[in-house]
């Protein structure tokens, strides 16, 4: 799912700085799931900036909805949105961008940096997984992908600077993407999928993308 | 341009290789600025005495004279560049066009590397490209050479890109087994020539060496063998700790830091020579690749020593 971890107080206050009566408005979806944006985390904000450790304590008021990337689930917003000067969206990118599409007369702000697709460790600890290239090549490379998890997104291999540790010299932390493939690839007898020449990527990701489900495609494309 | 048929460049680097020459090349890091001065400097060590010379694009990620200006401004000096290019800054557009223009310039030598990632040099904030990586340039570069075809397009690239195509290959970075058959991939991607990672462990280098010798790549390309001359014990530590994929044993950092005061420089040209005389004798070895980093003027004492000062009329 999309995780996502709030903006630092100061820029949001900064932001919404102008605004006296402020809606902070919480996600029920991937960002609640990452304890970042969901109805605890809205409350908690809208709390916050309402307290006198702010400079500026503003008139906050905190609500939830289901999903903030769906049209459908913002019935409740129109009546909570009349009595506010702005929306704090604690959504994704993408969910703040609907919410200010569906009521463009309000000003709309970010309280989170969207960072990536990603995967559960555990509690409160999330890793990225996946860049949304549009051309997943993980079949090959035994699941692991070299487009987010390889610094430098290579698709024939490691680079040279993978040491005893077997860490990505990038950062100690992280472990060479592409050792990891060739060691599941080499359990599992597969490594010469990567042994022959992988093509330049033909990018998907370089302009907006829509999608239409085949099996939908007629209800759309009247003509 | 080029006077041999079956030659694909015609550069002195490649007919010093098919003559079967041991060939020499050197380093130089261009300047951070526009100082001539530094690269005439620099140049003035390495004429006549090395066989090519490599333009560094940008290393470390720390922004210099692009490699390929430096390269022009080589040849204009009368050495011959080996200019370096990193996936890390151009997409597949630009580097087409910048070698283009390079090949217009005079440049024949070619490297394709993917590049130190930016996060090591002086603009840790800035995007990286990875369009490509350097296997897929180097096949990108070999099409446009051969085939004179674009890297997407069935365009015909108009008049000749006499191009010696060079790649890097690092034998002591992990996975190890993976390493000759990755060298067996620039291979057939289109490397000519390969300049390894600086070679301080000969077990592993041997070791590797026979696997791309069972691989018979030592007759498809052109094997030159890196060396760096340590010039102090806390060179030898800082490039055993710091630096990613070098392997350095800890007897040259003992000979280093037991060498007698004033003496440490001397002993690291010692094991330098020591090393190209071992690499000499290892089959499928075409070369040195001799980067005295910002010590370029210990090159010609160093190859004088090494009795290979005196460079193949080719």
């Amino acid at each position: 799912m999309v995780k996502a971890i709030r903006k630092p107080l100061e820029e949001i206050t900064e932001a919404i700085k102008p605004y006296q009566r402020v809606l902070v408005l919480g996600c029920g979806g991937c960002v609640s799931v990452c304890l970042c944006g969901g109805q605890k985390e809205a409350d908690q904000l809208a709390a916050l900036l309402a307290s006198e450790s702010c400079d500026t304590p503003k008139q906050t008021t905190s609500w939830t909805i289901e999903r903030q990337c769906n049209r459908e689930f913002m019935g409740s917003l129109p009546d909570k949105i009349k009595e506010v000067d702005c929306i704090l969206s604690m959504a994704c990118g993408a969910g703040v961008q609907l919410v200010a599409e569906c009521f463009p007369d309000k000003p709309v702000f970010p309280a989170v940096n969207t960072v990536c697709i990603g995967i559960d460790r555990d509690i409160g600890w999330y890793e990225e997984r996946c860049r949304a290239c549009g051309e997943c090549v993980l079949s090959y490379t035994g699941g692991i992908c070299p487009v987010s998890r390889c610094a430098k997104s290579l698709f024939n291999g490691p680079c040279g600077g993978t040491g005893r540790d077997e860490n990505c010299e990038v950062d100690k932390g992280i472990p060479c993407a592409w050792v990891e493939i060739w060691k599941r690839l080499s359990t599992q007898n597969r490594t010469d999928n990567i042994l022959s020449l992988r093509p330049a990527m033909a990018w998907q990701n370089q302009k907006q993308r829509t999608l239409l489900q085949p099996e939908y495609e007629k209800r759309y494309l009247k003509s | 341009m080029k006077e041999n048929p079956s030659l694909k460049s015609g550069s002195r680097l490649e007919r010093t290789l098919a003559a079967g020459h041991f060939a020499v090349t050197a380093e130089l890091g261009p300047p951070k600025g526009t100082d001539i001065e530094v690269i005439r400097k620099k140049a003035a060590f390495l004429k006549d005495r090395v066989d090519g010379v490599n333009l560094t694009d940008n290393q470390t990620a720390v922004v210099r004279m692009s490699s390929i200006g430096a390269g022009v401004l080589c040849v204009q000096m009368g050495l011959e560049p080996v200019v370096q290019m990193v996936c890390r800054d151009r997409n597949r557009i630009a580097m087409q066009s910048d070698i283009l223009g390079a090949t217009a310039l005079g440049i024949r030598n070619l490297l394709c590397l993917s590049g130190d990632h930016q996060c090591f040099g002086n603009h840790g904030c800035a995007k990286n490209v990875y369009d490509i990586d350097s296997i897929q340039q180097l096949s990108m570069m070999k099409r446009l050479r051969d085939d004179k075809k674009f890297c997407n397009s069935n365009d015909p690239v108009e008049g000749e890109v006499p191009l010696f195509l060079g790649a890097a290959e690092n034998p002591f970075a992990h996975p190890q087994a993976f390493r000759a058959l990755r060298l067996k991939k620039k291979v057939e991607a289109g490397a000519d020539f390969i300049q390894t990672q600086v070679i301080y462990d000969m077990d592993i280098f041997r070791e590797w060496m026979k696997q791309v010798r069972n691989l018979g790549l030592h007759e498809q390309c052109h094997i030159l063998a890196g060396v760096i001359p340590l010039k102090s014990a806390g060179m030898a530590r800082y490039m055993a700790e710091k630096v990613s994929g070098v392997i350095l044993p800890d007897t040259y950092i003992q000979r280093m830091a037991g060498a007698a005061k004033g003496q440490a420089a001397e002993e690291g040209i010692k094991i330098c020579l020591e090393q190209i005389d071992a690499l000499r004798t290892i089959e499928g070895v075409h070369g040195i690749h001799l980067m005295a980093i910002e010590w370029e003027h210990k090159v010609p004492h160093i190859l004088e020593r090494a009795g290979l000062a005196v460079r193949p009329s080719v």
